[in-house]
């Protein structure tokens, strides 16, 4: 009893420090987030004045912008911001970044949602089914037919799907639009598509790494205790294997959800869709840095959330990971 | 994640048995270089030259177009000639970049271990745990995307990634017995890390440098893609899909040629992602490694 007591505390104790981690490491990106946005060479004075930039004009504009004091209190006030939701005005709208951001965060986490809700089971249920039969056609047909799809980038996917369902059979718009407004069966009609296009991309890495997690697991001498005993594969697939490979495969699915990200870019872009992701790859080209500031903010909160689940997840399954430091 | 086995290195070259797709594998890229190399020669038109009004002309009229014309009636398959110089060229350089810096960073770190490895580790903690094309965009809005700036952008993000495996693979390196030997012997640190450390490292690194290399293709195409990469006249792969997506809009009144314009870059950039791929996926497994580990980095 009173091992299992401090097995918890310790445990506790480790999965605090990796949260304090996270907060840290989520500050440090802050940090970069905005010095590597604030560092250009001509400020955003320069950027929104533009050709018509005068040193007397640049200097009214610095001004109102609060951008002659020293960078270190801008970027404490920035800071503080992203805590109240106060993320500045867009450069180029002069809106509130946070009035903009709002309505197209529901629409990138739906998108994100989605793909991963069909990916997640197709790649676990595709990894454990090649590992069971490992070397067989299906095997080895799925495992070279991932690397195919690793390698393709997504608007070759994306362009095929078009080509095919948007220009050819007209089934599906080449435009993803939704609204408040639209039915299940509009939004399943217009993201159809990119959903299929983000699944395809993250389902091969998530269906290799669960294949070689689960075979890894099965290379252990209970597993061969148990094959020597006559118990049959699939049983020691499900029983034996599974439950111990459960914390690899949740972490090959944290890891791979904040692949996702990298997806969301070109997908939204592609298809029009008008969620965060697209305003970021909008805000880097008409350098509207409050805007690019935030979106990556959300985007790296996201990612580093996502890994964190990953690390604590195999502290919590795995002992060995408990005791050594 | 990373392929850190340790082996003292191969006294001898044999011709590898590659396999049908090994060597398929092979072929692909000793074309791409044949093209990058002789682009000049090989292409019907000059790149940037107007052949005729129409977008997207099937080509079959006074000037001919084997794949047709893009959005501003140039060739298309002498832009894809010429963008494989631009695509290849640039990712080829932010590979070696990366490998220039990471390599010797890692090595560093490695090697001297202690208070130099800890700062230099967390520092580089902090770039890893960005999505790396999120890193990409926040550099490109910083300094904008010039040639040297892209090269530099993606050889610093692809570089973060090589110094963990340089790292590791110097530390695992540092305790074999050959290298106590060599210390024991009394021989410098510069001599351990030429006769020890980089023949030993050789292998896992080659490897590592193909997968850094579709990265960095993916990574500078992505984008290119999204218009923030390689900037017109001058174009790569990833710009010809984006500035050609219109002609999916054609397809009715012109026939499925057109879709060549968008398509073909795309397809050239997955053949050598794919043949390089394919040849990593080979080198591992010849090693007993799996490939998923590396998939994401």
């Amino acid at each position: 009893m009173r091992g299992d007591q401090r097995e918890g505390q310790l445990l506790t104790k480790l999965i605090l420090r990796r949260l304090a981690l996270g907060a840290i490491t989520l500050l440090v990106v802050s940090l970069i987030v905005f010095g590597g946005t604030e560092i250009l060479p001509g400020d955003v004075a320069n950027a929104i004045l533009g050709q018509g930039a005068t040193p007397e004009n640049l200097q009214v504009i610095r001004k109102e912008l609060g951008l002659d004091r020293p960078a270190y209190i801008r970027y404490f006030e920035w800071l503080g911001g992203l805590f109240t939701g106060d993320l500045g005005n867009s450069l180029a709208t002069q809106r509130p970044v946070s009035d903009i951001l709002a309505p197209r965060l529901p629409k990138t986490l739906l998108l994100g949602g989605l793909a991963a809700l069909i990916a997640v089971p197709l790649a676990v249920t595709l990894g454990l089914y090649t590992a069971m039969r490992p070397g067989s056609w299906f095997d080895r047909s799925l495992t070279t037919g991932s690397i195919a799809m690793v390698s393709a980038p997504e608007f070759l996917i994306a362009t095929l799907l078009v080509l095919a369902f948007a220009v050819e059979l007209r089934w599906l718009p080449a435009i993803a639009r939704i609204s408040e407004s639209s039915s299940p069966g509009e939004v399943f009609i217009a993201l159809a598509m990119p959903v299929a296009t983000l699944t395809a991309a993250v389902l091969a890495p998530m269906m290799r790494m669960t294949r070689s997690a689960i075979l890894n697991v099965l290379s252990h001498p209970s597993i061969e205790m148990a094959i020597l005993k006559g118990v049959p594969r699939r049983t020691i697939i499900l029983k034996h294997a599974l439950p111990n490979a459960i914390a690899p495969i949740i972490n090959v699915i944290a890891v791979n959800l904040a692949y996702i990200i990298g997806g969301v870019l070109v997908v939204e872009t592609i298809f029009s869709y008008d969620g965060v992701a697209k305003l970021m790859v909008d805000g880097v080209a008409a350098r509207d840095l409050p805007v690019v500031q935030a979106c990556a903010m959300f985007f790296c909160a996201i990612y580093i959330v996502f890994n964190l689940i990953a690390d604590v997840v195999s502290i919590v399954a795995n002992p060995r990971l408990r005791h050594s430091k | 994640m990373s392929d850190t086995s340790i082996s003292p290195a191969p006294s001898k070259w044999h011709l590898p048995e590659l396999g049908f797709l090994g060597w398929m594998s092979v072929g692909i890229l000793v074309f791409w270089a044949f093209v990058v190399i002789f682009a000049p020669w090989i292409a019907p038109y000059e790149e940037s030259t107007i052949l005729t009004e129409k977008s997207f002309d099937p080509g079959d009229g006074s000037a001919f177009m084997l794949l047709g014309s893009d959005y501003l009636g140039r060739d298309v398959l002498s832009r894809l000639i010429y963008g494989a110089r631009v695509t290849l060229g640039l990712a080829f350089a932010a590979t070696v970049l990366a490998f220039v810096l990471g390599v010797t960073l890692g090595f560093v770190a490695g090697i001297l271990g202690g208070r130099t490895d800890d700062i230099m580790s967390r520092i580089n903690d902090a770039f890893v745990s960005f999505p790396s094309i999120m890193l990409a965009l926040i550099l490109v809005s910083a300094f904008g995307s010039s040639l040297w700036l892209l090269v530099l952008t993606i050889g610093f993000i692809e570089a973060t990634r090589v110094y963990r495996i340089a790292r590791s693979l110097a530390q695992n390196i540092m305790v074999m017995d050959f290298v106590e030997v060599s210390r024991a012997r009394g021989e410098s640190l510069w001599w351990i890390l030429k006769n020890d450390v980089l023949p030993s490292a050789f292998v896992p690194l080659s490897t590592d440098f193909g997968l850094r290399f579709t990265y960095s293709i993916l990574l500078l195409s992505s984008l290119s893609f999204l218009g923030l990469g390689v900037q017109p006249p001058l174009s790569d792969w990833g710009s010809m899909v984006k500035e050609n997506m219109a002609a999916l809009n054609y397809v009715l009144f012109y026939g499925l040629k057109v879709a060549l314009a968008p398509l073909l870059p795309a397809v050239c950039i997955f053949s050598v992602t794919l043949a390089n791929n394919l040849l990593v996926d080979w080198n591992l497994s010849r090693s007993q490694k799996d490939i998923s580990g590396e998939l994401i980095a």
